[in-house]
């Protein structure tokens, strides 16, 4: 097998493999034991003052035994995660196309920003008049999400997405409760395509939930909903663009239904990125949509987190919103605390939200300006439509070949009778040097494949990975199976036996004479 | 001597007498792939047709697993929190769920038959 | 527009390739009267010297709190965060990648999440811990709705010395869910009696300690009624390095830990990110919320790391999941990991043992100025104290004189008749150069 520089790589790795080393290491690539297996207890790689002499004032609760921990010393402190980070994927490393997880750049002078210490350096609950310039951006941030979205109100405290669509929909269960339909106004429609979180949220607050189908298009169709409305519906969750990668083309319909029958309209704004400075989601009739600033603007992914989900409210909304929110008086900013003598539903977290990621937000949107903004949406759906192009005669597409959104959607009827799966794929891309796309997600769509490149890919790097797909939907079509079905072959480890994990979890390392006496 | 039949949801019960052994069917466990966790319901509990008896989980799914018939729950298989991979192994056979005092026998005429199961496993393949 | 790298020919090349005139056309299925004909009313793009301009002149109108003499607590703590931490928190391996749902490529995430929960689990003192929730608050929330869930009970008791922001967002919670909350009345000298509130009905008890005025509570009695009468005790604390010194929840015999972990590893932020850490006993573990990292081997029998349990979370159960969380707080729980490292069993300790020293210390500087009465009798590094005039009143004088001197509580609890009670705190940042200024500048605002 030949590579793209034309040199054979099979000679390479067999070569590799012939010459094991004794430490298990391969040069750069480190084998790392686990903290508790390497750390000391009574190391610190911390140099504190001593203690002052004097009585201590626990009334009795000092602790009496060992806590179990293990320290490091700084240099092997720094060695240990080092040599962790080297077994990770970022966006840094590579393309990153996890379709509606928008997977795009994450500039550092968002994080210059978020470390000044007149950001970083602030307490929650120092007095607001040594606080006027974070409020400051608070409100603007606040100012630019509503206007991007075209609504008059937003709350910036939820801590993730999902936190978010919670506090969506707790504004529109405390709307109809000030309308006296609690007890009426109990069902909320969820298409099947939604993200989990949807039915989640929905349940958590005490609405069951009905499902919404989808047509042969992929998009919700109006007449399907009307079916469904009666006194009894709440709201329904829609996610624009779609799950599939896909304008919600009647969504201006089915927002006025919504709304003739007494229903609210909840948009969830994972896929915003596609639509930024093209169009806003006020205009098209929704009455609350979540943003994800680590997806659309840029705030890091971290590993799973920390995320921030700001809600953009309606009219019909606002005055539900969650404290705190900020009351403008002139020259002087405040963080209204207490719902006394508001609407607001209540609180959704403690202190005022995820500050440090409003600044790496606002860093990011400053940078772009409206007319950045406009043209990263530009790019991503360009991104996509040029994938999609460049694979559209190999991999197969449930909805027809026509055009997407940010994201780019196929099943694997291409892949029947071959003998490799979805899953097997999405191996196959790690040893091609890429992060798998989302995998079976929508759950409408068999064995999905969603592919999302973000606005960041360069041409180049797009032309590469085209071509890197090309060759491996080939190879599946070929017969070339243990190419697949054994991959990957290239990571630090190889398959994970997840049935094991999950029927005897261990979720903590134990001093193995423990371990031996169960 | 024994009949047994089947439900839309993959569910199967093996009637002997006024007792029914129940369990999710060799193509349900296919479907879910390395069984990891059975839910099961406490002895004496009351459940209606159709209504939700187990819940069986596997490493990417969850199913509620749903009685074809009314009844009262007799008995649950204990081996299954020790080794839930029996239901993978022998789905029909050691790998089942709880057993059933079935309320109306005339629930079962609303089942299928073995020979029916299969027509309907063909036609949704 | 330096984040973006296609060029003008290289769209031209693509849009050909693509089979369309312009990009307009892939915006098509938006309706056209919705379509947006110019820019929004926002500014245009900027230089990173822009920015830097623009943020800069916001940031440079706060008072940072190493700035100055600083006293605050109350829920987010001010500790000496070691440079080591941030510099590998910011490592592209850990800033930029994702949930750790392909395995192969993202050991270097799961293994710190399983040192993470080790950690967790030894400093509460409980069989298990997940791998973070998004703060103490959201966590102290889900672990009430845990509780609601093992017990089949629907009736939470949240004692008087529990944050009250956290008491909001369980009330706020329950409300939407159609639970009850019973809410004791603000308890500033830690002596309610939440053991008369334990009945056949409570399905948990959520007491805080050391609570939001500082006080540290023995909880292993309440431990025993909640036993007795089938309710599930949920232990709460706001301050991580507490459990440096103080006797663990779980030796006092919690079903449930929950707390903020933001002491360890993560700056103060004006609030956020956080990291909530969430741990419990082993006969509950298919109950806890959030992501949980297991351990397995791969395909060649090697030791890996990977996500497990996960049926029980969103994108599985969809609507009989144990919540709607999606994230952790992935780089603020590894900055903890990191930062608990460094410190080790011997360094938390110590870091520990200095807080409380200097908070006895400040304890004895204020209680020497007229008119000033120490509440607090046990206490780690935050206690409470009254004041002949109004605490906020107070704080706003302190802070004119470039003391940041606590928490007035009543900016907590507006309408409890604490107005005259400051929560302050001590940490290992704080010298006695601070503390006699605090108790110079305290005497002054009070004569």
């Amino acid at each position: 097998m030949m590579n793209q520089q034309g040199r054979p790589t099979a000679a390479g790795a067999a070569a590799a493999a012939a010459h094991p080393t004794f430490t298990g290491n391969k040069a750069l690539q480190q084998t790392e034991a686990l903290l508790f297996e390497v750390g000391r207890a009574g190391t610190t790689g911390v140099d504190l003052p001593p203690v002052p002499k004097g009585a201590t004032r626990l009334g009795g609760l000092a602790r009496k035994g060992a806590i179990g921990l293990v320290g490091l010393s700084e240099p092997e402190t720094m060695r240990h995660y080092v040599r962790l980070s080297q077994k990770n994927f970022g966006i840094d490393t590579g393309l990153f196309p996890l379709g509606s997880c928008t997977m795009k750049h994450n500039p550092r002078l968002n994080e210059k920003m978020a470390r000044l210490p007149g950001f970083g350096d602030l307490h929650p609950l120092q007095p607001q008049s040594t606080v006027q310039g974070a409020i400051g951006l608070m409100e603007m941030l606040g100012h630019w999400l509503m206007t991007l979205t075209g609504m008059p109100a937003v709350a910036l405290s939820p801590k993730a997405g999902a936190h978010g669509e919670l506090a969506g929909m707790m504004a529109i269960k405390a709307a109809i409760a000030a309308r006296g339909e609690t007890a009426t106004r109990t069902v909320v429609l969820v298409p099947e395509s939604a993200h989990g979180t949807n039915p989640a949220t929905a349940a958590l607050i005490g609405f069951s939930v009905k499902a919404v189908p989808a047509d042969a298009d992929g998009n919700v169709h109006v007449d399907e909903v009307k079916k469904l409305l009666g006194p009894d519906v709440a709201a329904i969750m829609l996610t624009n663009p779609n799950t599939c990668g896909l304008f919600e083309r009647q969504i201006v319909e089915i927002a006025a239904a919504m709304h003739a029958a007494g229903a609210y309209f909840y948009c969830d704004g994972a896929n915003f990125n596609a639509i930024v400075g093209k169009a806003r989601p006020g205009d098209l009739g929704i009455d609350a949509m979540h943003i994800n600033l680590h997806k659309t603007f840029s705030t890091p992914h971290g590993g799973g987190g920390p995320g921030s989900g700001p809600v953009v409210l309606s009219d019909r909304l606002a005055a539900f919103a969650p404290v705190p929110f900020i009351r403008r008086d002139g020259e002087t900013l405040a963080l209204v605390e207490h719902t006394e003598g508001t609407g607001a539903l209540g609180r959704m977290a403690a202190f005022h939200g995820q500050m440090g990621m409003f600044v790496r937000a606002m860093a990011y949107m400053l940078s772009h300006g409206a007319d950045g903004l406009r043209q990263a949406s530009e790019d991503a759906v360009l991104n996509a439509n040029y994938i999609k192009a460049g694979l559209a005669d190999l991999m197969s597409q449930p909805f027809g070949d026509k055009p997407c959104m940010h994201e780019a959607l196929f099943d694997d009827e291409w892949l029947k009778g071959t003998g490799v799966t979805t899953l097997d794929f999405a191996k196959a891309m790690i040893d091609e040097g890429y992060h798998p796309m989302t995998m079976y997600f929508p759950l409408v769509v068999h064995g999905a494949m969603l592919i999302e490149p973000t606005e960041s890919e360069s041409k180049a790097s797009l032309d590469l990975f085209i071509m890197a797909l090309r060759d491996l939907a080939m190879a599946a079509k070929a017969g070339n199976t243990e190419r697949f079905t054994g991959a990957p072959y290239h990571a630090p480890v190889r398959r994970m036996d997840e049935t094991r994990a999950a029927r005897t979890p261990v979720l903590k390392w134990s001093p193995p004479r423990a371990v031996a006496a169960e | 001597m024994s009949t047994i039949r089947f439900s839309k949801d993959h569910e199967y019960i093996r009637v002997e007498g006024d007792v029914g052994t129940v369990g999710i069917t060799d193509y349900a466990q296919g479907q879910l792939g390395d069984v990891v966790f059975v839910d099961l319901p406490a002895v004496g509990k009351t459940v209606a047709a159709g209504g939700e008896a187990a819940v069986v989980e596997s490493v990417k799914a969850a199913s509620e697993v749903y009685a074809p018939v009314a009844g009262t729950v007799v008995a649950v298989n204990d081996a299954l929190s020790a080794n839930p991979g029996a239901v993978n192994e022998s789905a029909m056979g050691d790998g089942w769920f709880l057993k059933l005092k079935i309320a109306d026998r005339t629930e079962l005429d609303g089942l299928m038959t073995e020979a029916q199961y299969a027509e309907y496993l063909k036609s949704i393949s | 527009m330096r984040y973006l790298p296609l060029s003008q020919s290289d769209r031209e090349a693509m849009l050909a390739r693509i089979g369309v005139s312009s990009v307009d056309a892939l915006f098509a299925d938006i309706p056209a009267d919705k379509q947006l004909k110019n820019l929004v009313d926002l500014p245009l793009a900027k230089s990173e010297m822009e920015v830097e301009r623009t943020l800069g002149a916001l940031a440079a109108r706060n008072v940072p709190a190493s700035s100055v003499p600083f006293f605050v607590g109350a829920g987010a703590y001010k500790h000496h965060v070691p440079a080591t931490v941030d510099h590998l928190i910011q490592r592209s391996e850990f800033l930029t990648s994702y949930t750790p749902y392909q395995p192969e490529i993202a050991q270097g995430t799961l293994q710190y999440l399983f040192e993470f929960q080790t950690q967790v689990a030894a400093l509460t003192g409980m069989d298990v811990a997940n791998a973070s929730m998004y703060d103490g608050s959201t966590g102290t929330a889900e672990a009430v709705l845990m509780a609601h869930r093992v017990t089949k009970r629907k009736k939470a008791v949240l004692s008087g010395g529990l944050h009250p922001h956290y008491a909001d967002v369980v009330r706020t919670v329950s409300a939407m869910a159609g639970d009850e909350v019973i809410t004791l009345p603000a308890d500033l000298a830690g002596g309610e009696d939440l053991l008369a509130a334990v009945d056949s009905t409570v399905s948990c008890v959520v007491v805080q300690t050391p609570d939001v005025f500082g006080n540290l509570r023995d909880i292993s009695a309440l431990a025993d009624k909640c036993k007795a009468s089938g309710a599930l005790l949920v232990a709460v604390f706001t301050e991580a390095v507490s459990l440096g010194l103080v006797e663990s929840p779980g030796a006092m015999g919690a079903d449930i830990v929950v707390g903020e972990g933001q002491s360890i590893g993560n700056g103060l932020n004006f609030g956020g990110p956080y990291v909530g850490l969430f741990a419990t006993r082993q006969q509950y573990v298919r109950q806890m919320p959030g992501r949980l990292c297991g351990e397995t081997v791969d395909a060649n029998g090697q030791r890996g790391f990977v996500l497990t349990l996960s049926t029980r979370e969103q994108h599985i159960r969809r609507e009989k999941a144990t919540s709607n969380i999606c994230t952790n707080s992935g780089l603020c729980s590894l900055a903890f990991t990191i930062h608990m490292s460094l410190l080790g069993e011997k360094g938390l300790t110590h870091l520990a043992a200095l807080n409380h020293a200097g908070a006895v210390a400040l304890a004895d500087a204020l209680a020497a100025v007229p008119g000033v009465k120490v509440v607090t009798q046990a206490f780690f590094n935050e206690f409470t104290i009254r004041l002949p005039k109004p605490a906020a009143e107070v704080a706003e004088l302190l802070s004119e004189k470039g003391i940041l001197g606590g928490v007035p509580a009543s900016r907590l609890l507006p309408n409890a008749g604490l107005g005259d009670c400051l929560i302050v705190c001590s940490t290992e940042v704080n010298t006695d150069a601070d503390r006699a200024a605090f108790a110079a500048a305290l005497k002054e605002v009070l004569a």
